[in-house]
């Protein structure tokens, strides 16, 4: 990528870009611009080397990563900041949560977090029939498309059985946009097998909702509850993620001599240089950018106790394979062998020196375990603990390889299992795997269904069809095609397998 | 009591197309068709130890001691040499497997499944291996939960029947040609004892499901798609009659020469069957 102002110039002049998309990425690239914060010399050689990474997250961090607004604090209390009144109606009600989604950042300068939205919407359904919460929803659907087009933007609904739940499964499927993207949190108890049944019901015509394993969750958080955001990661109401930091374990694995090594010395340098990493951009946020002097925090839309750091992990397949090697091995991993435990010893080891290390300014004073999704320019490193793409067992084989690893990453693993078009004719099938999924630890289950045109690329979800007519040059009115569109060149994704290639963020874009 | 023993070519813990919900299913080796356009030839013929195969082995996964065929599946790179090498369509890759080994897979492999299918090959040949497998499946209170399915030709006879439907939870059903004389011609038996067995496993509530594999200027015609739509009728008209597309992947020999079958084709003769008063007729979901 060129640097500087010609990096400012190419932005200006990419046709692919929408006027819109232009002005965010010349906010992007001139933050580049500035000094990044001061590190020691070893963290700076780390990230230079891209050992740890801060997904490009930006040099001088002025709002946190993920912010997960209470939005029933609006809608209890209106807001004296944006003049509202409480809401006592419906429509009421869905319009303050459009007014009140422009005002909560993210680090893709939109939300992320679109609420509880059945839960938030309850309240005020009490005389409003069938049909007039169909269309609000559908109102509600279309606007957040085409004004919030971004698809790591998330709303969540569920655990319970619920007319607002139901009724934004069955406009979701209808319109089968990009946006929002979906979680339905599922709990056997609260939920029922029929709402899972219908949520697999979309699965089959869109690849969503996710679905998320509520009782785990619930264990992990407190009482003021979490929500799913972004790429399927865990994070407290009303607060967040800092920040994301993670560390490239192909990378460690080629600076080790064994696993011995690698788990004793190597891995837990660079995990101290992560937090290091960490640290000095928390502090940043915290203490020179202002972001928590706003009447979010006022009103308690959000609350600075409750932002978490996200220590991400990536590459695990490469580093196993490469580790087996150096042992003059040939097992690989994935395959339920020798190789697979190795695995789950470098989680185990990972989970251990992230709970042994304090952090300031940082929910529950430790950071959360991520199996982070990848950005659309790695092209050597499999995201987080997945099996390599083309690799991938059939699904049963693959859950039963993965499960072990889930109980490590309280702030998300996501894992896509693609499965062949015939499942089409066969709902029950895909009801069976995803309970048995969630009954072997699995703390979410995500599926990409073959020959759907919208697809995951990693948590976000892109038409292929976009992603061609991008690669036409024509422009996208979605901010993820863009990186859909990267990763597949990049990568090849789309010739790959039915699976979908596993790629957050494109490197310098947020 | 000694257990019986059964030949496997193959056993899949995630099936979705081999009936309800997910099934774990077991290819048992070993056919009484012959027929040309056989998908997986090579599940037809039981190995008979000559040894044949040996020397197409690139990876020396294959040997012979003391007179018979062992294989190394840790050696194997799966290139399928030995199924083209073999004279009688067997594999030296099959495994002999006890009712204890399946349950274990089975019982490893609960939580996933909602029941298992045995297939083939013909599974009725290894008769006595699936009445033990299923009645050890419906003793076992863990287990019992999952059906049990059989994937047939039907050339079974009806007193065989007999024995293992009362363990039995569906059968799907193929019937390769109502003309017997093209039956004859594709598969080298007549085809009366499967569309008897038809019959009987519909009186006994246990056909899940009538296949037909459409091959065209052979099967697709329109007087063979009367007479199946005659035939279910006769049955239940909605019973799940599954169009099957004569394709080539694995196909060998002189059917590789034979025509497609389109999905257009298929379409058609879907609609055919609907309009005959069929209320279930399924078509493929997935076009290669
Ligand atoms: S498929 Fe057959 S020929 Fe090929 S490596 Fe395996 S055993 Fe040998
Ligand atoms: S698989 Fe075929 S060629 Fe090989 S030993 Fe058996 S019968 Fe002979």
């Amino acid at each position: 990528m060129p640097d500087g102002l010609e990096r400012l110039r190419s932005i200006v002049e990419d046709a692919s870009l929408s006027v819109a998309q232009k002005a965010r990425q010349l906010a992007i690239a001139a933050d580049d611009l500035l000094a990044y914060l001061p590190l020691e010399a070893q963290t700076q050689r780390a990230l230079d080397e891209r050992v740890i990474c801060d997904m490009y997250e930006g040099h001088a961090p002025y709002t946190p990563r993920y912010v997960l607004a209470d939005f029933s604090v609006v809608l209890r209390r209106g807001s004296d900041h944006l003049e509202l009144l409480a809401p006592t109606s419906l429509a009421d009600a869905i319009h303050t949560l459009m007014i009140a989604y422009h005002h909560v950042p993210s680090v893709t300068g939109m939300p992320v977090y679109l609420g509880q939205l059945d839960e938030l919407l309850l309240p005020f359904c009490d005389d409003v029939g069938d049909e007039e919460l169909y269309a609000e929803i559908k109102r509600l659907w279309r606007y957040l498309d085409r004004t919030l087009p971004d698809a790591f933007m998330h709303a969540n609904v569920g655990p319970s059985d619920n007319r607002v739940a139901r009724t934004i499964l069955r406009v979701d499927a209808e319109l089968k946009q990009i946006a929002p993207n979906l979680t339905l949190l599922y709990d056997p108890e609260a939920s029922g097998e029929a709402l899972l049944a219908r949520a697999i019901e979309n699965i089959l015509e869109c690849s969503k909702p996710h679905v998320a394993n509520h009782p785990l969750h619930t264990a992990a958080f407190d009482a003021r509850g979490y929500g799913i955001v972004s790429c399927y990661n865990a994070l407290p109401l009303a607060g967040g993620a800092s920040t994301l930091v993670r560390v490239n374990l192909k990378k460690v694995a080629e600076r080790s001599r064994d696993a011995r090594e690698f788990l004793d010395t190597i891995l837990p340098n660079y995990v101290g240089l992560a937090f290091d990493l960490m640290q000095a951009r928390i502090d940043y946020l915290f203490d020179h950018s202002g972001f928590f002097q706003s009447f979010l925090v006022e009103e308690g839309w959000i609350d600075r106790t409750r932002f978490a750091a996200m220590f991400g992990v990536f590459g695990m397949a490469e580093a196993v394979n490469t580790l087996e090697r150096k042992a003059g091995r040939s097992a690989r991993y994935g395959s339920n062998g020798g190789a697979d435990d190795l695995g789950h010893a470098i989680s185990a080891r990972l989970a251990e020196l992230v709970a042994a290390q304090p952090l300031d300014n940082v929910w529950r004073g430790r950071a959360m375990l991520h199996s982070q999704a990848g950005l659309s320019t790695d092209s050597e490193t499999t995201p987080g603990v997945r099996i390599p793409y083309g690799s991938e067992p059939d699904p049963v084989t693959h859950i039963r390889a993965l499960a072990p690893h889930h109980k490590y990453y309280p702030s998300g693993i996501s894992e896509i299992l693609t499965l062949e078009e015939t499942v089409k004719g066969n709902p029950q099938a895909v009801l069976q795997l995803c309970k048995a999924a969630f009954a072997s630890g699995f703390r979410e289950f995500t599926a990409n269904v073959a020959n759907n045109d919208l697809v995951r690329v990693t948590g976000y979800m892109i038409r292929l069809s976009d992603v061609k007519r991008h690669n036409e040059l024509k422009v996208s009115r979605t901010n993820t095609t863009a990186l859909g569109a990267e990763a597949a060149r990049l990568t090849g994704i789309l010739a790959r397998k039915p699976r979908v290639v596993a790629h957050e963020l494109a490197a310098g874009d947020r | 009591m000694n257990s019986p023993l059964a030949t496997v070519s193959k056993i899949l813990t995630w099936s979705c197309v081999d009936g309800p919900g997910n099934r774990l299913v077991i290819f048992l080796q070993g056919c009484n068709f012959a027929c040309p356009s056989c998908h997986n030839p090579h599940t037809i013929g039981v190995c008979n130890h000559c040894g044949d195969c040996i020397p197409a082995c690139p990876t020396d996964a294959l040997s012979l001691v003391d007179g018979l065929i062992v294989f190394d599946a840790d050696a194997c790179n799966s290139c399928d040499a030995c199924l083209r090498a073999c004279p009688i369509s067997a594999s030296p890759m099959t495994h002999v497997y006890t009712v204890e080994d399946i349950l274990a897979l089975v019982r490893s492999n609960r939580i996933f499944l909602n029941g298992i299918t045995v297939s083939g090959g013909e599974a009725t040949l290894q008769l006595k291996f699936i009445i033990a497998l299923f009645s050890a499946i419906k003793q076992d209170p863990e287990l019992a939960g999952l059906t049990c399915f059989i994937d047939s030709n039907g050339h079974l006879g009806e007193l065989a029947w007999q024995r293992v439907l009362p363990v039995t939870d569906g059968v799907m059903l193929d019937i390769k040609a109502f003309d017997n004389g093209t039956h004859m011609a594709l598969t080298g038996r007549c085809n009366r004892r499967s569309l008897a067995s038809a019959r009987s496993l519909h009186a006994h509530g246990k056909l899940f499901e009538l296949r037909y594999l459409m091959i065209p200027s052979r099967t697709d015609t329109d007087l063979e798609l009367d007479q199946l739509a005659e035939f279910a009728s006769s049955l239940d008209r909605s019973l799940r009659v599954r169009l099957n597309a004569f394709q080539h992947h694995g196909v060998r020999g002189e059917a590789r020469e034979w025509e497609k079958m389109s999905r257009a084709g298929v379409e058609m003769a879907a609609e055919r069957l609907r309009a005959a008063g069929l209320a279930n007729v399924v078509t493929p979901s997935v076009w290669i």
